[in-house]
């Protein structure tokens, strides 16, 4: 039973940071119908972003525990305004040229942008892994023979907030009725006067910045970072999307949750060897027997 | 009395809260010709749709020469001899003329991929075979000289009769023709009418026909069913539909001048 | 008559390759040698990708997995028939011997490979377009998994056959170009069928091709068969030119590679994929001493032929041999 519980609890703790990253390819799947390859590794960027964001405000790995809360929330808001800018430029110099091309030529160039980006993240960064500096103070609590720390608390919360600010975003706000106009139907929001690349960028900017709140939260709980960690992460991240039926915004929280549980569990009870065979195992079974997701609706194309 | 041809019983299809074709019967004997009108929006795609199998109806039975075909997948439904064209071409553009229409003939070939891969003797004269049947067709629409363009080439009447070749490949019993007319212009229409007749008596056709030109539709059916709201408004000879008052108010609700409606 | 011709034509072609492979023992550094095999095995790779990702338009990103499969399944079955036949570290089977150990291996490599493409494709191929991609990768991931979590192929450090010196290096110029050629002529003629006909239908219009009496996912999943196949028989061919497979072996980047070669060398062209497969063999040669810019490169590569030519350098178009050199086929087209 207490294992069941401590998986559980890693296991949301993990479901909430792929919950984030999904977001974004929920929104850019929604308004463009493009799986955003590239999305694992602005995830990785921004969590590079966050180590080299510590050290400039002066955290130091001896005296960690003098970072200061605020510098940490600094390091958050820094590693996501800068992701939300390299997201920007993705959708602006390789996806933009390509709006109206055969429905490939965008998927090939994302995974062009992913390598890519993968590749100068190993040049800048040096392929070898980094240590997450650790901007919180690790406290451990017991439970019940559960160990749950301050820190995937804290993970969940910020996943939770950014999740509910997101849906009041889209929800209320004009802009995002517009993308959601725009994921509706493009040519027509384009029509009624929608600025559809203006909103498409941010959108990109949005996505951007949840993924790398998502790195940040990843480097807390696993200490470690390397330029390749986007790529299956960002993976699972598209599965969690899918799971929760692509381009809706709750239905991309749960996919995350339920499939870091998933994970967890599989690692607990069966091997952790097929810890990562599982989620693929979950996208298979989805696509094969409800394609449009859990909270997804069919949409029949017309002939 | 005989078997007909094709016979929509109580067919409904249901897009989310829509209902695009909604309780719609009729029957079509074999070796007519058969229109099926209504305004924009009445469901008649939607109708051949389930026809064809492209849907599968929510509602209602098909039967094709008594045979039960509703639910089936297209293929099979081709493969049984109903063919049909699109209301908004679909035509392989990449591909030339003549391979648009061989390709109609693959369901027929006698060769498996094997014979293929190996290139038996077998295959090249089926492939001999098709490429003669696929010319003769052409023939018939004056696109044989157009055999090696692209498909995607050629004018869009030209487009229009390309889809029928090739869907007279199939060697079908039923044609099921969407908006043929559409984007020809009046000389092409005229010979179009002439063709369709031409095209059931030589190939023992029955023909279904959606149409918005008027005068195509008086002039070659035999028998005409007007649907509006996925509903069925009229049903039976060309002028007894045509001075229907449900179907002049369904039309001129639709902002159609009344002139569509008369014979020329 | 055509039989006649036809082994004419195979007796020249051995004597040739045995000529050039001879030659090539004889005068030519091993290391030229091997980028020459390195471009059979990637041509192989190319024209069974391009059959899939090219003539019939459904993007697979996870042939890396088939090729995995082709590997092990080629190295597991040499290995077996060898100790079967009493061979051993100090009986080693003569030259001729071990190039027909290595084929009837390839064939249990084509076959399982195969038998991956059937699974793979039966379920996923009624997707479209971007979600194929996704769960081709998602079952290439998965293949990996299998072989990173199966002690008695390796597990993680890859598989040897539980030998010292690893696989046995059968692999030589003459097997690589007999194979490449055997199967590009099969793949070749297919493509140029009423099947391969069909199967360009399919990437043109499914719904189309579907109203035509074409049951367009058996013919995918008929055309990923023998896609995988292909795939799995290069895989086998690179098992025993590395003496060792390792799971890591066949990592996404394996499948982007052999992308790269068909976008070089046209979506939908054989004689393009042939191309774009020898293009990407001696890059990767040229770039060697800078592997770190490989992939950058290949990236960059990538995007800019999306940008610009999406339809790949060269198109769809095939190259064709001078017409004195053309044989006459039946029929037209
Ligand atoms: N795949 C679909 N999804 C949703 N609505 C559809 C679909 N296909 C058709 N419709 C709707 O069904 C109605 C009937 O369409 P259609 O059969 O094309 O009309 P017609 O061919 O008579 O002009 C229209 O309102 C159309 O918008
Ligand atoms: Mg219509």
């Amino acid at each position: 039973m207490s294992t069941f519980l401590q998986q559980l609890v890693n296991g949301l703790s993990v479901g909430s940071i792929y919950a984030l990253i999904a977001l974004g390819y929920t929104m850019v799947y929604g308004t463009l119908g493009l799986i955003n390859f590239a999305h694992g590794e602005v995830f990785m960027i921004g969590c590079y972003i966050g180590l080299y964001a510590a050290f400039w405000l002066g955290y130091d790995a001896l005296a960690a525990a003098s970072f200061s809360p605020m510098s940490a929330t600094l390091v958050l808001l820094l590693a996501m305004a800068g992701a939300a800018i390299v997201g920007m430029l993705i959708e602006r110099l390789a996806y933009r040229p390509l709006r109206g091309a055969p429905r490939l030529a965008p998927l090939i160039t994302a995974i062009g942008v992913s390598l890519l980006l993968q590749n100068i993240a190993v040049l800048a960064f040096s392929a070898n892994p980094r240590k997450f500096p650790s901007i919180i103070t690790e406290h451990r609590l017991e439970f019940a023979g559960v160990t749950i720390t301050n820190i995937k608390i804290f993970i969940f919360a910020v996943s939770i907030l950014l999740m509910l600010a997101l849906e009041f975003f889209v929800k209320k706000t004009w802009t995002g009725r517009a993308m959601r106009a725009i994921s509706f139907n493009l040519p027509a929001a384009k029509l009624m006067g929608v600025p559809a690349d203006r909103v498409i960028s941010l959108t990109f900017a949005i996505g951007s910045a949840l993924a790398a709140a998502g790195g940040i939260l990843f480097g807390l709980d696993q200490t470690k970072l390397e330029p390749l960690m986007g790529n299956m992460i960002g993976l699972k991240a598209f599965i969690a999307a899918v799971l929760g039926g692509i381009g809706n915004i709750r239905g991309a929280a749960i996919g995350g949750l339920l499939i870091g549980v998933a994970e967890l569990m599989t690692a607990g009870y069966i091997s952790s060897g097929y810890r990562d065979a599982i989620t693929f195992v979950i996208l298979i079974v989805i696509l094969l027997f409800r394609p449009q997701g859990l909270l997804g609706v069919v949409r029949q194309e017309k002939v | 009395m005989t078997t007909p041809a094709l016979k929509l019983d109580n067919i409904a299809k249901i897009f989310g809260g829509l209902r695009a074709v909604d309780g719609v019967s009729f029957e079509v004997a074999p070796r007519q010709i058969f229109g099926l009108i209504g305004p924009n929006g009445a469901g008649k795609t939607t109708a051949f749709n389930c026809i064809s199998g492209v849907y599968t109806p929510e509602q209602g039975t098909i039967s094709f020469f008594g045979k039960s075909i509703a639910g089936r997948p297209p293929s099979e439904i081709a493969a049984l001899g109903i063919a049909r064209t699109f209301q908004n071409i679909r035509l392989f553009g990449d591909m030339t003329v003549l391979e648009n229409v061989m390709v109609a003939g693959h369901a027929t070939i006698g060769f498996g991929p094997l014979a293929a891969m190996f290139r038996l003797r077998k295959q090249a004269e089926e492939q001999e075979r098709l490429a003669a049947r696929a010319h003769e067709i052409l023939r018939i629409f004056e696109l044989d000289g157009l055999a090696g363009e692209f498909s995607k080439s050629l004018p869009y009447g030209s487009q229009r009769k390309l889809e029928i070749a090739r869907a007279l490949m199939l060697n079908p019993k039923v044609l099921l023709l969407d908006e043929p007319a559409a984007g020809m212009n009046s000389r092409e229409a005229d010979s179009l009418k002439n063709q369709i007749r031409w095209l059931r008596d030589t190939f023992d056709l029955t023909i279904v026909l959606v149409e918005h030109n008027m005068q195509v539709v008086m002039n070659v059916c035999e028998q005409v069913h007007c649907v509006d709201h996925g509903q069925t408004i009229a049903s039976g000879e060309p002028l007894h539909v045509q001075n229907h008052p449900a179907v002049r108010t369904a039309y001129l609700g639709a902002d159609v001048d009344e002139s569509t409606l008369r014979q020329s | 008559m055509v039989w006649t011709y036809r082994t004419a034509v195979s007796i020249a072609l051995i004597a040739l390759l045995f000529g050039i492979n001879w030659a090539l023992d004889q005068y030519v550094i091993d290391y030229i040698v091997r980028i020459i095999m390195q471009c059979g095995i990637n041509a192989i790779l190319a024209v069974g990708l391009n059959l899939i990702n090219g003539t019939t338009g459904q993007f697979s990103l996870g042939h890396a997995g088939f090729m995995a499969v082709g590997a092990y399944a080629t190295a597991f079955a040499v290995i077996h028939l060898e100790s079967w036949l009493g061979f051993n570290a100090s009986n080693i089977p003569a030259p001729w011997m071990q190039g027909l150990l290595l084929s009837v291996g390839l064939l249990f490599g084509a076959l399982f490979a195969g038998l991956a493409g059937l699974l793979v494709g039966a379920p996923s191929l009624r997707l479209r377009g971007d979600y194929l991609a996704i769960v081709t990768l998602g079952f290439a991931e998965i293949i990996r998994l299998i072989f990173t979590n199966t002690e008695a192929l390796g597990g993680a450090t890859g598989y040897s056959g539980g030998r010292p010196l690893g696989l046995p290096v059968y692999t030589n110029f003459f097997w690589v170009f007999l194979w490449a050629i055997f199967l590009i002529t099969l793949i070749g003629n297919f493509t140029f069928s009423s099947y391969g006909r069909a199967l360009r239908a399919i990437r043109e219009d499914e719904i189309a091709t579907e109203a035509l009496g074409i049951n367009t996912t058996r013919m995918k999943v008929l055309a990923s068969v023998i896609s995988a196949a292909a795939v799995g028989v290069a895989g086998g061919l690179f098992a025993h030119l590395m003496g060792t497979i390792r799971p890591d072996d066949f990592k996404m980047d394996r499948s982007v590679a052999m992308i790269v070669m068909i976008l070089v060398g046209g979506l939908g062209s054989v004689s393009g994929a042939i191309i774009g497969a020898i293009f990407v063999g001696v890059t990767l040669e040229a770039m060697r001493d800078i592997q770190q810019y490989r992939l950058l490169a290949y990236s960059l590569l990538l995007i800019g032929l999306m940008i610009a030519r999406p339809q790949g350098l060269l198109g769809s178009r095939e190259l064709r041999l001078p017409a004195f050199l053309r044989r006459k086929r039946g029929g037209a087209a």
